[in-house]
């Protein structure tokens, strides 16, 4: 049994083994969460949380499921946090840049203080894809911000009050929609099942006994990695 | 904190082999030993984890204990006292469930005219879906065909998957691939501008369309972000808690639960899309889970329960490589497209043993005979045995696997130098709720989709075809159920949830178990005792 240290739970002192993670401690504190948890494995940004040390002036993040306690932390996780988010039809967008610009103008109110940077749990440089999206460069936005897990703690530091992560959805969107070719094999072999190509082939299979498929498959052809 | 002193011993030998590994040919299994090998090691052939269900229709069948103790308790809810006269929504589609396989029936059948909602247990996109790391298998390439994936796909499951339902799957995998590509999808290119592909697991060909190393999450944001934009309807933190049939046996709807006021909400539908997911928070044998918090069997449960068949839920399959160490990771996945890239399985003394690229239920299988018949596993300070994958074999490990990377760094363990510690993780659920190609569970107006569905994986699934069932059924499922939309319907009734009730306590089954159970149970035991 690891050795029990002290950590604030919103503000209540508990007892919890070290080496716990955040998620870890709260149920061995005897929690039920509802929110603030999801996929328990850094995912789906369910658990984003803030917390502060003594002798330290500075606000930590992390998620809850991913990180370790720390000896006398006072931490919450923030379930949800307020966002706004521009609709739009991904199929009408005729200028991305521009539609990017109109849907959140806010961008360029953006002050450049890095707070967003400096808070991303899954160290995305924010600032510098809001820089992006400012400059139209949609390709670099959608690259910096591929690891977001929108957990919303970039909205809640925002100076400019933007929610930077749903920027990033629309850039990412738009990015891949009007940029990334999509080969014409693709289409090729849907045309080729609409018109009724393999499901003979298909049918001639499940015609066969398990002995005869068994055959088939152990002599097909296994591509090498 | 890298590696304890335990496992440096191991660390060197381990080291000591990768050249002359390199170099070594493992033949693939026949047939007959890859089934000897898992009769006797796999955990669905443990009789001890397994029981006959008591009640319903597929009664005399074998099951986990676990799905057979949440499958023989009694509603959340009094059946006759709710009232059905007076819903609290009606809509045409009800879709339960918030993954994959939930958005893409919610946005089908809206696209179709439809009016929908869409109800889950956690947050919209808070599921298994998101959780998906190698990709999503599509036969598009020129030299892949459905043929193959078909083939593949059978013979992976050990024939036993219903073939009619596998052709829906490989037939319509490169219509879903052009559909996610054209809502915004990222995914990979190769620089000829062909679609990167990757190999896996029982494959015959490289057929994985990937998203680096997060492409669940980056369509599952994509997903989330269309049913917000097109404002399809949806509620969070409301699971289904029983499906609602009428007089005729068709499916009218089913009750939710707010989990935050503790309210129940009653919904009629023409019809209910069930893709609720699977199994994995109950812990089957008490292997550790790759599943989010919800992955309780609640679908499994309401539509048991209402009177569909189950199909194949004696077969669950543990993804061989699940994290052991360090213990915070514990159960979680890595992804099996590592083994695609040429990591080595590796025992306590540096030795291979198997081919790394057999299907899921041969190598976790092949990793316990390893470790509780060998004796060959790498054991822990705290006890936890495990076999070593040596990552360091992928070129560029860092990039490619980012986010794996990254995980293990927090604990000072570098991949790209430090093998990983890993042991079978309880994955996904291979059965469910018997459907046919279309979707459709035995109670007419009542689908599934995904892992809460069975026959398509049959008694063993391969990497990258759950994300494409999700997909192709949840689809399929909202197209053939926008031919009930107008359909009239008789009174509702809960009557099956009394009758199924009454056969509980004739078993004499204690009353004050309830179901679906919503979320895991990880209270201890000491607080419990104070809970008076």
């Amino acid at each position: 049994m690891a050795e029990l240290i002290p950590i604030y739970l919103m503000g209540k002192k508990y007892s919890v083994p070290e080496g716990s993670t955040i998620l870890g401690a709260i149920e061995h504190a005897g929690y039920q969460l509802i929110r603030g948890c999801g996929c328990r494995g850094g995912f789906c940004g369910a658990c984003a949380t803030v917390y502060r040390v003594p002798g330290d002036h500075q606000i930590k993040v992390g998620l809850a499921c991913q990180t370790q306690i720390e000896e006398n932390m006072t931490l919450t996780i923030l379930p949800s946090y307020p966002a706004n988010k521009a609709l739009y039809d991904l199929e009408t967008v005729k200028d991305p840049v521009k539609a990017l610009w109109q849907a959140y103008p806010e961008i360029f109110k953006c002050l450049g203080c890095s707070a967003c940077t400096k808070i991303c749990p899954q160290d995305i440089a924010v600032m510098d894809y809001i820089a992006g999206a400012k400059r139209g460069n949609l390709e670099q936005v959608a690259e910096l911000s591929f690891d977001c897990i929108m957990c919303g703690l970039c909205a809640s530091r925002c100076l400019a009050q933007m929610v930077p992560y749903n920027v990033a959805m629309m850039a990412r969107r738009l990015y891949a929609k009007n940029t990334l070719v999509k080969p014409d094999y693709v289409l090729k072999r849907i045309e080729e099942v609409e018109q009724g190509n393999y499901k003979d082939e298909i049918d001639e299979l499940i015609g066969k006994d398990i002995e005869e498929l068994r055959k088939i498959y152990a002599g097909r052809d296994i591509e090498g990695i | 904190m890298p590696y304890p002193t335990d496992f440096q011993d191991s660390l060197a030998k381990l080291k000591a082999s990768r050249e002359f590994r390199k170099e070594q040919t493992i033949k693939r299994l026949t047939d007959e030993e890859r089934t000897r090998l898992i009769e006797a090691f796999h955990p669905d052939y443990r009789p001890e984890g397994m029981e006959e269900l008591r009640v319903g229709v597929n009664k005399g069948q074998r099951v986990p204990l676990e799905f057979a103790s949440v499958a023989e308790s009694y509603s959340r809810i009094d059946p006759e006292k709710i009232n059905l006269n007076a819903p609290d929504f009606k809509v045409d589609v009800l879709v339960v469930g918030g993954g994959g396989g939930g958005s893409a029936a919610a946005l089908t059948a809206h696209s179709q005219g439809a009016s929908v909602l869409l109800t889950t247990k956690l947050r919209l996109g808070d599921a298994n879906t998101l959780m998906a790391e190698g990709g999503i298998c599509a036969p598009v390439r020129p030299d892949d065909d459905p043929y193959k994936h078909f083939l593949d796909t059978l013979g992976g499951g050990h024939y036993t998957n219903v073939p009619d339902i596998v052709k829906a799957l490989v037939l319509d995998g490169p219509k879903i691939a052009n559909w996610l590509i054209d809502m915004g999808v990222m995914f990979d290119f190769e620089e000829d501008g062909a679609l990167k592909v990757n190999h896996c697991g029982g494959h015959s060909r490289k057929r994985l369309l990937s998203c680096k190393d997060l492409t669940g999450l980056e369509i599952m944001r994509v997903l989330r972000d269309e049913i917000r934009n097109r404002e399809i309807p949806y509620l969070e933190f409301s699971p289904a808690v029983e499906i609602i049939l009428d007089l005729e046996g068709r499916c009218g709807g089913a009750i939710l639960f707010n989990m935050e006021t503790e309210e129940y909400y009653v919904v009629e539908a023409n019809a209910v899309i069930l893709a609720s997911g699977g199994i994995g928070r109950l812990h089957v044998q008490s292997f550790p889970t790759t599943n989010h918090y919800g992955a309780t069997a609640d679908g499994l449960v309401i539509g048991y329960r209402a009177g569909a068949e189950l199909l194949h839920m004696d077969s669950i399959q543990y993804h061989p490589t699940g994290v052991v160490w360090p213990e915070q990771m514990l159960g979680q996945l890595i992804t099996e497209v590592m083994r695609g890239h040429g990591t080595h399985l590796v025992n306590v003394d540096g030795e291979r043993f198997i081919n790394e690229l057999e299907c899921r239920d041969t190598c976790a299988s092949a990793l316990i005979k390893e470790c509780e018949d060998r004796g060959k596993g790498v054991v822990t300070p705290t006890g936890m045995v495990g076999i070593w994958m040596d990552t360091s074999l992928v070129e560029g490990v860092e990039k490619h696997f980012v986010g794996i990377y990254q995980r293990f760094k927090k604990y000072d363990i570098d991949i790209s130098k430090e093998p990983i510690l890993i042991f079978p993780t309880q994955h996904y659920q291979n059965g469910g709720l018997r459907i046919t190609p279309h979707g459709e569970t035995t109670i007419p107006g009542l689908f599934a989709a995904g892992e809460v569905s069975g026959g398509v994986q049959g008694k063993n699934r391969l990497a990258g075809n759950s994300l494409l069932d999700i997909f192709v059924f949840g689809r399929r499922s909202a197209l053939r159920a926008m031919d009930l939309i107008n359909q009239k319907r008789s009174k509702l009734t809960m009557h099956h949830v009394v009758d199924y009730q009454n056969k509980l306590k004739e078993l004499g089954i204690d009353e004050s178990k309830k179901s679906p159970v919503l979320l895991p149970d990880y209270i201890r035991e000491e607080i419990k005792v104070k809970r008076y």
